[in-house]
Order: C-alpha cells, then sequence, then structure tokens
C-alpha cells in the first residue's frame, strides 16, 4: 500500500524524463481522479503553498520562481505576456520623400518594430469609427504619439581627397533611430515632460544613405497588443521551465562517478572524497538542461531518476526595455483578471434580461 | 450579419434542443487557450461539474467553445461564475505576491550600497 501511495504522489507531483519519452505530463489532480484526496478547489489551500521569489531583476530582465500554480494559469501569464500586454509602436508612416533605396513598405516595416519608450498606461487606445472597422477616427493627444524622421546625406567637405571610407566621405550617410524625433500633439509637452518620448535605443540603423538621397517622414504611434503585430509585444521572450529533479538511486563511485558527472550541467553533481574513493553527489539540480545525456549510459541509466517538480515555474521575462519586466509581470497579471472580469460582468447582464 | 451599431457579442450561450441548463456550450468571442485553460482548470476543479472542455473552432476565428455539464441539475452557469471569480482571486494573489517579493528584493538590493 505504501508504494501504491509514493507511487500516486509521483504521479500527481513530478513529470518524469525517461529514456524513450516524457511520463506525467499531463495535470491529473482533479476530484474524483484519486480515491483519498480531496482534489476540489480551495483558494485557502492555494494561497498557503504558493511562493514566488525574485531570483534576479534589473532594467531589461528578471528571474523569479512561481511555486504551488497549475501549469494551466502560469502559461496564461507567459501568453499574456508575449501578446496581450499593451505597448505604443509605429503604427502609420507617412512618407513625403525617400529616395533612399529602401522602398518605402520596407522603411514602413522596419520602423514599425522599432521599441518606442512611451508609457502605454498613459494612453487609450485608438477608436474605431462605429459600425466600420477600417475606418480609423483622426488621432488625438491620448491615443497618438507623432514622431518625425526628417534627414539628407551630403559630401563631407572636409574629407581629404584620397579617402575611401564612407565614414568620412559623406555626412549623415547612416541613419539611426536617434534621428527620430518626437513631436508633442496638444498638451503632450508638458505631460511627458520628464519621461522624453522617443526609441529606447539610439542605435538601431534604420537605413543607409548616398549623398543627394533623403528622408522626410511622420510617423504615429498607437497602442496595441502582441496578437495584432508583433511589434506591440512588450518582451524580447518571456519563458518558464520546471525546477529540475536530479535523484541518485544508489552509490555511484570512481569512473562512474566521474561519467555521471560530466553527463549534466556544470554544478549539478560534485564528487565527494568518502576514505579514499570518489562518490558523485547532487549538489544542485536547478542548472541542468535536462538534456538525458546520462540516459544513453547503459551502466548510468538505471541509477539515476530524472524529474521535473510540476509546479514550480522558473519564469525568465526580458523585456524590450519599454517597461521595466517586474511592472509587465503586474500588467500581465491584471489582463487576466480583466478578462475574468469582462465575463463576469457580460454573465450578470445576460442575466437581467 | 450585425447591424449598423450592432454591439459585437462577447459571451454566448448555446444548447442543445431538450437539453437542461446543466449542459451549456458558452462561446466566448476574442478569447483563446489563455483564458480558455486556466478556466477549464479551475472548472474542473468544481465537485458538481461532470465534463469542462474547450475547442478553438477555427484557427481564423478568434472565438472558443466552452462546454460544461454538470452534475444534480446545476445551472451550468454557476460553475462558470466561480470558476470566473476564483481565477480572478488566483490573479489578486499572486499580484499581491508578486508585487511583495519584488518590493522586497529591491530593497534588500539597496542595502549593501549604503
Amino acid at each position: 500500500m505504501a508504494a501504491i501511495t509514493k507511487n500516486v504522489e509521483e504521479i500527481r507531483n513530478r513529470v518524469i524524463l525517461g529514456e524513450f519519452g516524457v511520463k506525467n505530463v499531463h495535470t491529473t489532480d482533479y476530484p474524483g481522479n484519486y480515491p483519498g484526496y480531496d482534489d476540489t478547489w480551495d483558494l485557502e489551500k492555494f494561497q498557503k503553498n504558493f511562493r514566488i521569489d525574485v531570483v534576479n531583476l534589473d532594467e531589461s530582465s528578471m528571474e523569479f520562481d512561481m511555486v504551488g500554480i497549475d501549469a494551466a494559469i502560469a502559461n496564461a501569464f507567459r501568453r499574456i505576456l508575449l501578446a496581450e500586454v499593451p505597448t505604443m509602436a509605429i503604427e502609420k508612416v507617412f512618407i513625403y520623400n525617400n529616395t533612399s533605396i529602401v522602398q518605402d513598405e520596407v522603411l514602413a516595416h522596419r520602423l514599425g518594430l522599432i521599441p518606442i519608450k512611451a508609457d502605454p498606461r498613459l494612453f487609450e487606445y485608438r477608436n474605431t469609427v462605429s459600425g466600420d472597422e477600417t475606418v480609423e477616427e483622426e488621432g488625438s493627444e491620448i491615443d497618438t504619439i507623432q514622431l518625425q524622421l526628417k534627414i539628407k546625406c551630403s559630401r563631407n567637405p572636409r574629407a581629404s581627397k584620397d579617402s575611401s571610407d564612407p565614414r568620412e566621405l559623406y555626412l549623415n550617410h547612416m541613419v539611426y533611430s536617434k534621428d527620430i524625433k518626437w513631436v508633442p500633439i496638444g498638451n503632450q509637452a508638458d505631460v511627458f515632460v520628464d519621461s522624453g518620448i522617443g526609441p529606447v535605443h539610439d542605435d538601431i540603423l534604420v537605413a543607409q544613405l548616398r549623398p543627394g538621397q533623403e528622408l522626410d517622414i511622420t510617423m504615429h504611434c498607437v497602442k496595441g497588443i502582441g496578437k495584432d503585430h508583433a511589434k506591440f509585444s512588450p518582451v524580447a521572450t518571456a519563458s518558464y521551465r520546471l525546477l529540475p529533479e536530479i535523484t541518485l538511486l544508489e552509490p555511484v563511485e570512481g569512473e562512474m562517478a566521474e561519467r555521471l558527472k560530466r553527463c549534466f550541467s556544470r554544478g549539478v553533481i560534485e564528487l565527494e572524497d568518502v576514505n579514499g574513493t570518489k562518490v558523485a553527489k547532487v549538489v544542485n539540480s536547478r542548472p541542468d538542461t535536462c538534456s538525458r545525456e546520462v540516459l544513453r549510459h547503459d551502466d548510468l541509466k538505471n541509477v539515476v531518476k530524472l524529474g521535473r517538480v510540476r509546479d514550480h515555474f522558473i519564469f525568465t521575462v526580458e523585456s524590450t526595455g519599454i517597461l521595466p519586466p517586474d511592472v509587465l509581470v503586474t500588467e500581465a497579471v491584471k489582463v487576466l483578471m480583466t478578462k475574468c472580469q469582462r465575463f463576469l460582468g457580460e454573465l450578470d447582464s445576460s442575466e437581467m434580461e | 450579419m450585425a447591424g449598423e451599431g450592432e454591439k459585437k457579442p462577447v459571451l454566448e450561450m448555446v444548447q442543445a434542443d431538450g437539453a437542461d441548463e446543466g449542459c451549456v456550450t458558452f462561446v466566448l468571442h476574442d478569447e483563446d487557450h489563455t483564458l480558455g485553460n486556466s478556466l477549464r482548470y479551475l472548472i474542473m476543479k468544481n465537485g458538481d461539474v461532470d465534463f469542462c472542455g474547450y475547442t478553438i473552432t477555427h484557427p481564423s476565428e478568434s472565438k472558443i467553445n466552452f462546454r460544461i455539464q454538470t452534475r444534480g441539475g446545476v445551472a451550468a452557469t454557476e460553475p462558470l461564475r466561480r470558476g470566473l471569480n476564483e481565477l480572478s482571486d488566483v490573479c489578486q494573489h499572486v499580484l499581491n505576491t508578486f508585487q511583495a517579493r519584488v518590493n522586497e528584493f529591491k530593497e534588500r538590493q539597496e542595502q549593501p550600497m549604503e
């Protein structure tokens, strides 16, 4: 009986990495599945077991552990980070003059992908004219940022005669994102006086010019989400992995221990000296990549058990620099709450009828 | 076709002929696995629910069919409402915990500077 209980616990709480596949992938802890377990939802139990540990946080990226939550909900946060947290991006490009070799549409696409530093929470979505989704209303100070790119390339009069280096010969021959200037509309100049709206990075190459070529472009940034276009995605990456768990089923010594150590990422397994023989010990399974290399060694594959903790998510969020990563995660959680509220409101109003 | 000025539907209820109110397919517009799977998980955790599942009707349609079948004559709207409330509570707890931990982390980082 004890063996069965142990096995059930393993099925419920661990994902097993086997030689020919990954076992116990799906969540099974639903009411009625396991006799003797109460699997009905209990908020207090969840609150008791749930835990977040911030491992690393700086202006562009963060890593944190989210423990005690189901993959369905953790995955919802990840998906929202990628596709549903809004940002501002260039949506409309008005090209008055473009004599460079970059075609208008290619240039417009390149401009759209430049991250724009502007807090999307301070802007509204652009309204569509009622009844027709294709016709948009004229932008205003609450939903549009206007940017301008006006640059002309010329010969450098001070360049030496025998020079062949374009950097010396020409002026303005490289167009960078720093050449994009913000044109405040309405009261924006007063409201955003501290934040300074413009591209996040100054050194994104937009186009190359030769003497006589010029660009004269006005751009409108609007609020949008990554589901509509990837340029609105606020993250470079947002991903999670499950915490690896490596268990040695029997003592591993000598040459086998050396080989075992090399099967895993650095720092996972260390060798201890016990009475002159080297004995392998799992020190820290967290950095392991779960490559399953050890299962290729016939003498080693039966002495280790590879698993992952089902409810321990190691999140990595890398921001594009528009908002700090911790703000992005809080926004993502709020988006999921808004979704719930939207349908709760709809349920209430449909029952009134 | 939706007429001029008519609002796009957010939530629809579809019932088979002769089915009771315990077997309902809800059509959630503008939703996908993000809400679908997390909501399904919480509703399946409800003891009154016999079956809960969802499908994305077609990749080019942005809606999901969300099916709930209940036990013992409970109306299908009840587990849906409860699931939405529970998911909202979970989010609130995650949000509070996350903000508390981030603030702690930031304070800890500032201290060695002093």
